[in-house]
């Protein structure tokens, strides 16, 4: 079995995936800005924001539905957030009982929630478009173009060559370890034994993965210098960036601006 | 599932742009050292080693073992990282999965992951660091030191990297100071026991299959009793910290507050330093923390003390 699905990356035929790479991650960060500066309460701006990253999901061809699905993954931190409901504010919105306590919800304080909720889901779908609508090699490129140390991108894209290898490592380890151990229907006939051992076998097996990558990252190393590797990183020089993506950019840029202007002078 | 993402991943919107900014010029000056470190200890070989190391946190992070209600225990891997490969390159692997982790697979936002990265990479390497190195020495290199040491250091570098976490969404004004700590602190003095074990159950089979992987009587590498120190340090000011923000919510609440101006831009940045002063610290509380520091002081002086003497006896 491979893990290649693990790679969020899913090539289509549409403009957002043609887009310069290096354009595709400032406007993506921009954004994320964008969404982070807008005031508490300038809700028309974050109904602007949603219609953006929406129209840009549909022009993506990713499906509004995949996009969303995977956005789902910032909703258990959202609890984190909701007890500000409760205790930020002045004008009571309403109250219930809880057990010995009452309970009061401000006004407030919903509305700061409800916009760092807005907040979070809003970036995680712009990450999630730029993730699913550009290979990581063209990230690697990006991140090389907004000069993010040489050394730590190389590392980066070594990581990424041999993350699904290790992957299937550690599932075979899983594998092995799940058709050793007989399991009952009823949770009596668990198998294995306490927590604490069932951890220590877990342990073995991370223990034993490192291992297995210590020897492969030295096997990597003789490879790399058989064929001329002496530590310095090359790497092609970055394409120059077409007039149309450079179009994008600036029109991505001013749109932002001009949302982030409106809503400075109206809310904030 | 395949991906089970960890709860210290903070989403983008849970942190204030100021707390964002600030963790992320620590964070990149931070890694720039550690960067400089591990390229003159490693040379040529670091590339491959980082990346491949890293490759194996992020597959290790999938191994689980059950634990009670359904739920299970996974591996963060900041412990382990650090005890095998020491705290510079420790660092740089854990700055790798995380970033990876933000950026492919949107488990932490963009804009917060220098916060993630200190969090998780810098202040996790540095507490496992500071204790495994403790022990270590207190021990004289024994097994008991490196396991005692290994479960620790994997407990506290979850802990304290949890209450990080709280402190920072608190100060950021999206989570009330009281509840965040308590609610952060007390599920992940739970999970940390998962993570104790694990790194427990990986040290010993490396112990018994290649024990020089360990490092256990190689000298500490260079800059690493700044890193002990900063252990020290981020260990002492959160395990002091958070019992001061919970008992006193009203100041990080009125951080927040500050914060949550600087976020609707209703007042500026320079507004906020002529009359800084933190209410809720009386000087009762103030008394404890520097009664606590000076107690912790103590006792790592004693600690270091027995060690300095064992060690030359042993010579």
């Amino acid at each position: 079995m491979h893990i290649h699905f693990l790679d969020p990356f899913r090539p289509r035929l549409s403009p957002v995936h043609a887009l310069d790479p290096r354009v595709k991650l400032v406007l993506a960060l921009a954004y994320i800005l964008t969404v982070a500066l807008t005031p508490v309460g300038a809700w028309p701006v974050y109904f602007l924001l949603l219609a953006v990253i929406l129209s840009v999901g549909i022009l993506s061809a990713l499906g509004l539905g995949f996009i969303q699905r995977r956005a789902l993954l910032a909703l258990p931190f959202m609890l984190a957030a909701v007890p500000i409901i409760f205790t930020n504010g002045e004008t009571a919105l309403f109250s219930f009982p809880l057990g010995t306590w009452t309970l009061t919800g401000y006004a407030e304080g919903l509305a700061r929630f409800a916009s760092v909720a807005l907040k979070s889901w809003l970036s995680v779908q712009a990450a999630v478009v730029l993730a699913s609508s550009t290979s990581f090699p063209d990230l690697l490129q990006a991140m090389r173009a907004i000069r993010i140390p040489r050394l730590l991108v190389a590392m980066f894209g070594l990581m990424w060559r041999y993350l699904f290898v290790l992957v299937d490592e550690a599932l075979r380890l899983m594998r092995a370890r799940a058709a050793r151990s007989g399991q009952g229907a009823e949770a009596v006939h668990r198998s294995g034994g306490s927590m604490a051992w069932q951890a220590r076998v877990a342990g073995g097996m991370a223990g034993n993965l490192f291992l297995r990558a210590f020897e492969r990252s030295d096997r990597i190393y003789m490879a790399m210098v058989a064929r001329g590797y002496d530590g310095e990183i090359r790497s092609l020089p970055l394409s120059a960036i077409g007039s149309g993506s450079w179009l994008t950019l600036a029109g991505g840029l001013i749109l932002l601006i001009l949302l982030l202007l409106f809503g400075f002078l109206l809310w904030g | 599932m395949i991906y089970a993402p960890a709860q210290m991943h903070i989403p983008d919107g849970f942190l204030s742009i100021l707390v964002s900014a600030i963790l992320w010029a620590v964070t990149a000056v931070v890694l720039g050292i550690a960067l400089k470190r591990v390229g003159q200890d490693l040379g040529e070989r670091q590339v491959p080693l980082m990346g491949v190391l890293a490759a194996a946190i992020f597959a290790g992070q999938m191994l689980n073992f059950p634990v009670a209600g359904g739920t299970s225990g996974h591996l963060m891997g900041a412990a382990l990282a650090t005890i095998l490969l020491g705290p510079w390159a420790a660092i740089v692997v854990m700055t790798t999965v995380v970033g990876v982790q933000a950026l492919v697979f949107q488990d932490g936002g963009l804009l917060v992951l220098g916060a993630n990265i200190f969090n998780m990479g810098i202040i996790g390497v540095l507490v496992s660091h500071f204790v495994y190195r403790s022990f270590l020495r207190l021990s004289g290199g024994k097994r008991w030191g490196i396991f005692a040491g290994g479960f620790l250091a994997a407990w506290l570098s979850i802990v304290v990297a949890a209450l990080a976490v709280a402190l920072q969404l608190a100060v950021s004004g999206r989570s009330p100071a009281n509840l965040a700590i308590a609610a952060m602190g007390g599920i992940h003095t739970l999970i940390g026991i998962g993570e104790g074990l694990i790194t427990v159950g990986a040290l010993a089979f490396l112990y018994a299959a290649r024990r020089d992987l360990l490092q256990i009587d190689a000298p500490a590498p260079k800059g690493s009793r700044m890193v002990w120190v900063g252990g020290l340090t981020i260990a002492a000011l959160l395990a002091f910290l958070s019992p001061l923000a919970s008992s006193h919510p009203d100041g990080l609440e009125w951080v927040a507050e500050q914060n949550g101006f600087i976020d609707t831009a209703q007042s500026s940045l320079y507004t906020l330093i002529p009359d800084y002063v933190f209410p809720g610290i009386s000087n009762e509380a103030l008394a404890t923390i520097v009664a606590g520091i000076v107690g912790l002081l103590l006792v790592f002086g004693v600690a270091l003390g027995v060690a300095h003497t064992r060690r030359k006896k042993t010579a």
